[in-house]
């Protein structure tokens, strides 16, 4: 593979790690499928289209995105907690009206260009440094403080809370927790992740597209559980990390299956998918090769 | 660590980039989706280019509609650093035309690449990247209808309210339909399983349905063309690729066509060295009468000798 796939394989799974961060904290922390991300990925990319055209500074624009995919998570909380509908069909509710509201948002138009509009990449591209470093510094960067950010969240008093309610949320209400106010605010934390990685993914790519959301939370779950198998999840922070490279391993295996060529064998532009899910189905099976191979080698040792 | 570099090699184990350089010209090309109108605008340049005998190697490329796809492929595309790229529906020509600056560009099938943030204006595009829109003559397609139908009231109008190249021609049409006297009846399908309901919606509701170049309906035409010979709904599609499978008259856009006037910008760029910021975006200004005989007497309705001495080709 060369650079440019590679880096740009490394800058996607960083900023789409912030959704699978996102998704990690309900489907995970919560045990809360949530499929609301469908929609609150391109409800970020739109507020933050709309306040970049309007003139906000890029960096500010992201915290009205955010903002918004919090109260996108908070509807999907409330219908579940208060409405008492299953999850996974509130945030199947959620998510299809986000598409009409985020038409609504973009102004009737599916579709903002941000071609040539300010975006939060211009004070690094002023230092004169190659394109591939300027995205993965400025993703990188984000990834790092929202990792961080996560893992104290996760520690705090409510952070347990968030925890405990996802694993026993019986004893957690004998504790004189409520549940459906941790539910409410875990699930709307978890799609603000979401939104901004929405945000900032519109910026990279030049647009906010109604369409942008599609598949999101496969990738997302993709992502988690790459990470988990390959990198193993002894503690809740090396999970967290590993979530992140989750999401760089799923981008890589799709730049991968991009550019796969056999000999004697031409693959059609529309096998893509397939290859991208064997790709996948082979990152997740070499952790298990690797334990009987590492088990029959114990098991010789020991005949000896 | 060890895992981490074994898991690294196995990726690269896979990967056995074979490239070929013997040949002229290198052209990548980013489609967005497998569809019918894409493919026939990629087949149409193709053909130009072989009919101008001119060799070229290409990557093609299919994001299967997922967003993120579409910009690993415009990653891959700079390693592949070809002579031209052509870029196919607006959300790969954005991306392309976001990160590469110093590769020609050509997109097709873009509806609006004023509005897309493509070029600052159709005649002076001023950048790397020039093309062609399928912008359809839609008032002209619907003053057909009155033509052919003229006791026709409430006209039927099925799209995907999230494709911004049907919102412009809904735009277009809403403004025709005054014009001609229509009440424009709007139909909105977001994939391509909700255009069934879409049609069967406007059941008994209008005596005509109008189909833009939407790429939502025009991937799932066939649902619509039950609801239409089941209840004497004539259909009239805007693009060459419907009115063969059903539909009674358009001034047909071809997508085809359109491939192969791109297909001649490719050329110009390549052999002439012309830059792309020099070409003005070209539409189609040739838009064929078409006229499909066999689904007018399915449906019931008598085309007007009028119509048929202009059309340019019946299908029976």
């Amino acid at each position: 593979m060369t650079l440019f796939a590679f880096t740009g394989a490394i800058e996607l799974g960083l900023v789409y790690g912030l959704m699978a961060l996102g998704v990690f904290l309900t489907f995970r922390i919560l045990d809360f499928p949530d499929l609301t991300v469908d929609g609150s990925l391109p409800l970020g990319a739109s507020v933050v289209s709309v306040c970049i055209i309007k003139g906000v500074n890029p960096y500010l624009a992201l915290i009205p995105a955010m903002m918004a995919g919090f109260l996108a998570g908070m509807i999907t909380g409330v219908l579940t907690t208060k409405l008492k509908i299953l999850h996974l069909l509130s945030s199947i509710l959620t998510m299809t009206a986000l598409y009409s509201i985020n038409i609504r948002v973009m102004g009737g138009s599916p579709n903002i260009a941000l071609l040539g509009k300010p975006s939060v990449f211009d004070p690094f591209r002023s230092l004169n440094l190659p394109s591939y470093l300027v995205y993965n510094i400025v993703f990188g960067v984000v990834a790092v403080l929202v990792v961080a950010l996560l893992i104290w969240f996760l520690r705090t008093e409510f952070g347990q809370a968030l925890v405990a309610t996802g694993d026993n949320p019986r004893m957690i209400t004998s504790l004189g927790v409520n549940t459906n106010f941790t539910i409410i605010i875990g699930v709307g934390i978890s799609n603000s992740l979401v939104a901004l990685s929405g945000a900032l993914i519109a910026q990279y790519q030049g647009s906010a597209d109604v369409g942008m959301g599609v598949g999101t939370i496969v990738a997302g779950l993709a992502s988690i559980v790459i990470g988990e198998t390959i990198f193993g999840k002894r503690r809740l922070w090396t999970t967290i990390i590993s979530v992140l490279l989750g999401s760089i391993i799923y981008r890589l295996a799709i730049a991968v299956a991009l550019r796969l060529k056999i000999k004697g064998f031409s693959f059609e532009p529309s096998d893509l998918n397939l290859i991208t899910a064997s790709l996948v189905v082979l990152a997740l099976v070499f952790p298990l090769l690797r334990e009987s191979y590492n088990n029959r080698k114990r098991l010789k040792s020991c005949s000896k | 660590m060890t895992k981490v570099k074994s898991l690294f090699l196995a990726c690269f184990a896979f990967f056995l980039g074979l490239s070929i350089s013997a040949q002229a010209y290198t052209i990548s090309i980013n489609q967005y989706v497998e569809h019918p109108s894409l493919n026939a605008a990629v087949e149409g340049f193709k053909d130009q280019l072989k009919a101008n005998n001119i060799e070229v190697t290409y990557h093609e490329h299919n994001a299967q509609a997922k967003n993120s796809t579409v910009t690993q492929i415009v990653n891959l595309m700079i390693d592949e650093k070809p002579d031209l790229i052509l870029a196919v529906a607006t959300p790969s020509a954005q991306q392309t035309a976001q990160k590469i600056k110093d590769i020609p560009i050509l997109f097709t099938a873009v509806t609006d690449p004023v509005n897309a943030g493509l070029v600052p204006s159709l005649a002076a595009p001023d950048a790397n990247i020039t093309g062609t829109t399928d912008m359809n003559p839609v008032a002209l397609q619907l003053a057909l209808i009155k033509e052919i139908q003229p006791t026709a009231k409430n006209i039927g109008f099925i799209y995907n309210a999230g494709e911004a190249n049907s919102v412009v021609q809904r735009d277009m049409a809403r403004d025709a339909a005054v014009n001609l006297g229509f009440n424009l009846v709007e139909a909105t399908a977001d994939s391509t399983a909700n255009v069934n309901s879409a049609a069967q919606s406007l059941i008994g509701r209008v005596d005509a349905i109008y189909l833009p170049t939407d790429n939502t309906v025009i991937a799932s035409l066939e649902p619509i063309i039950k609801v239409s010979l089941e209840h004497k709904i004539p259909i009239y599609p805007a693009e060459d690729d419907s009115i063969r499978k059903a539909g009674l008259a358009t001034y047909s856009i071809s997508y085809y066509g359109l491939g192969q006037q791109t297909g001649r910008m490719a050329t110009k760029i390549l052999v002439d060295n012309i830059s792309p910021r020099d070409i003005p975006v070209e539409d189609q200004t040739d838009h064929k009468l078409i006229v499909n005989l066999g689904y007018a007497q399915q449906v019931g309705i008598d085309i007007p000798q009028s119509v048929l001495d202009k059309a340019q080709e019946i299908l029976q």
